[in-house]
């Protein structure tokens, strides 16, 4: 998958589950507070990321992965 | 009062159901490809609640939280109660609830196939516990008082609604949300099917359930949710209430017997005790509104402790159930609203599929048709496996 399709692929679905305007994600926003994640939600967002693109992130590895741009990177290397 | 069910996802809806005989049976293909030895199943359907509810809120919610959900809705509307006073006062919460089977069967095939419970979701372990309903209910309308489930198999919502009446009296709470749920979906009546106690009359599912006929063949699984407001009395006028009815006894035993097989006993000893406390001659209940779910045990007892207690006194007796199946964890809440609505409106609802009696149905007045008929006292019997007993009686206001 290209990059830019998978860019859009994520701020689609993660826009659809969180029910926000997929037009506030931006790159270097931060994740919880743009999709308002608290800590069960953001459960949710990595179930979402496992069955959407087959990527499992473990809860210790989000402090890596805190904006939308290192999201893509992080899926990126591993999609 | 408010409900979800097979029969409307209104009062009115539900009323009209009664009135007119319809029955909320269908034989569920979906079961029969499982391997269920019956596909028969209560209609219900599980309410949309995106745009309503946040979704924080929705995913920690299993299908008999959400019919819970409508049917509060509903009930405190009815109530006159809004959220403003919901904020300003201790309100208790007590509601029937037994199982929540799918959220749990769901989160263990995630842990076996994905072998990562972080997979199970946010969601899993909210949804998967006994209290779901009273958890789920509680922090959607701010509730401050008692907060408990009461899993008392499918008499639930029978003592829910008789504990709220008595923590009531004790001066305890003054106002009190209670009822009861039951879930719907085909995993959580898998392994009840799996007893033979389920009807298997699929070639005409809406004469399947056919509580006191000699003919039954077994019960008919059913769900959704049923509210009351129980509210003390000089609080309730107080506060202009619309004041419907009034819980005039709670009656309960235990048979200590056996886990599924009922006792004449136990059942007889729950409508003494609820007859006694409401301190009234039997004479002067005009209806009453049978646990019968029928089986062919089940039904029978009932029919002989019926006849105990009121002998040769010829007053209506139905199950709803014979339009409902048997909504479990939810039936003794959502059976209170159903006689209530046959109160409110001068008729008592078919029992439908009645054709031929037995020995001990025989001794009973059961009508098998629609009649109308002005009552302002009922009595509403519940039983559930284990043995629990409980007997509500109302009277009219």
């Amino acid at each position: 998958m290209e990059k830019k399709e998978l860019i859009a692929k994520i701020n689609s679905v993660l826009a659809e589950e969180f029910e926000v305007e997929e037009s506030i994600i931006t790159p270097e926003a931060n994740i919880k507070k743009t999709l308002m994640l608290d800590s069960l939600s953001l459960v949710d967002m990595l179930v979402l990321i496992e069955s959407e693109f087959g990527v499992k992130i473990q809860p210790t590895e989000l402090v890596k992965v805190q904006t939308f741009e290192a999201l893509y990177d992080y899926l990126a290397e591993r999609v | 009062m408010g409900i979800w069910s097979c029969l409307g996802k209104s009062l009115d809806e539900v009323r009209d159901s009664l009135y007119t005989g319809k029955s909320g049976i269908i034989l569920d293909p979906v079961r029969k490809e499982m391997g269920f030895r019956s596909g028969l199943t209560a209609k219900v359907d599980i309410p949309d609640l995106k745009g309503i509810l946040s979704r924080s809120q929705r995913a920690f919610m299993p299908e008999q939280a959400k019919y819970a959900y409508c049917a509060t809705v509903e009930a405190l509307r009815n109530a006159g109660i809004d959220q403003d006073y919901l904020d300003k006062h201790d309100v208790g919460l007590l509601y029937g609830n037994d199982s929540a089977v799918d959220p749990a069967v769901r989160a263990v095939d995630t842990i076996r196939e994905k072998k990562d419970t972080t997979l199970c979701g946010s969601g899993a372990i909210f949804q998967s516990m006994n209290s779901t309903v009273t958890m789920n209910l509680g922090t959607i309308f701010h509730l401050r008082g008692i907060n408990l489930t009461i899993s008392g198999a499918c008499a639930s919502g029978s003592h829910a609604i008789g504990l709220g009446a008595l923590l009531i009296q004790t001066g305890l709470q003054d106002m009190i949300v209670c009822g009861g749920a039951q879930e719907v979906n085909p995993f959580s009546v898998g392994s009840f099917d799996g007893i033979s106690a389920f009807s298997t009359r699929e070639d005409a599912p809406e004469k399947a359930s056919r509580p006191f006929d000699r003919d039954r063949d077994g019960l008919v699984p059913g769900g959704g949710a049923a509210t009351v407001i129980v509210e003390e009395y000089e609080h309730a006028v107080k506060r202009g209430a619309p004041i419907l009815a009034e819980i005039l006894g709670y009656g309960f035993s235990a048979n200590g017997e056996h886990i599924s097989s009922p006792n004449v006993e136990g059942p007889s000893k729950s409508l003494y005790m609820a007859i006694e406390r409401a301190g009234i001659s039997i004479d002067e209940i005009g209806y009453i509104n049978a646990h019968a779910t029928s089986t062919h045990v089940g039904d029978t007892n009932e029919a002989k402790a019926i006849y105990n207690v009121f002998g040769d006194r010829k007053i209506e007796v139905t199950s709803t159930k014979s339009q409902t199946g048997h909504e479990m964890w939810m039936a003794g809440a959502s059976e209170i609203i159903y006689s209530m609505l046959m109160m409110k409106n001068d008729f008592i609802a078919a029992n439908i599929n009645f054709e031929n009696p037995d020995e001990d149905s025989a001794k009973l007045l059961i009508p098998s048709k629609r009649i109308e008929k002005h009552f302002d006292t009922f009595l509403s019997n519940s039983f559930g496996f284990g043995g629990t007993n409980a007997t509500l009686i109302v009277r009219n206001m």
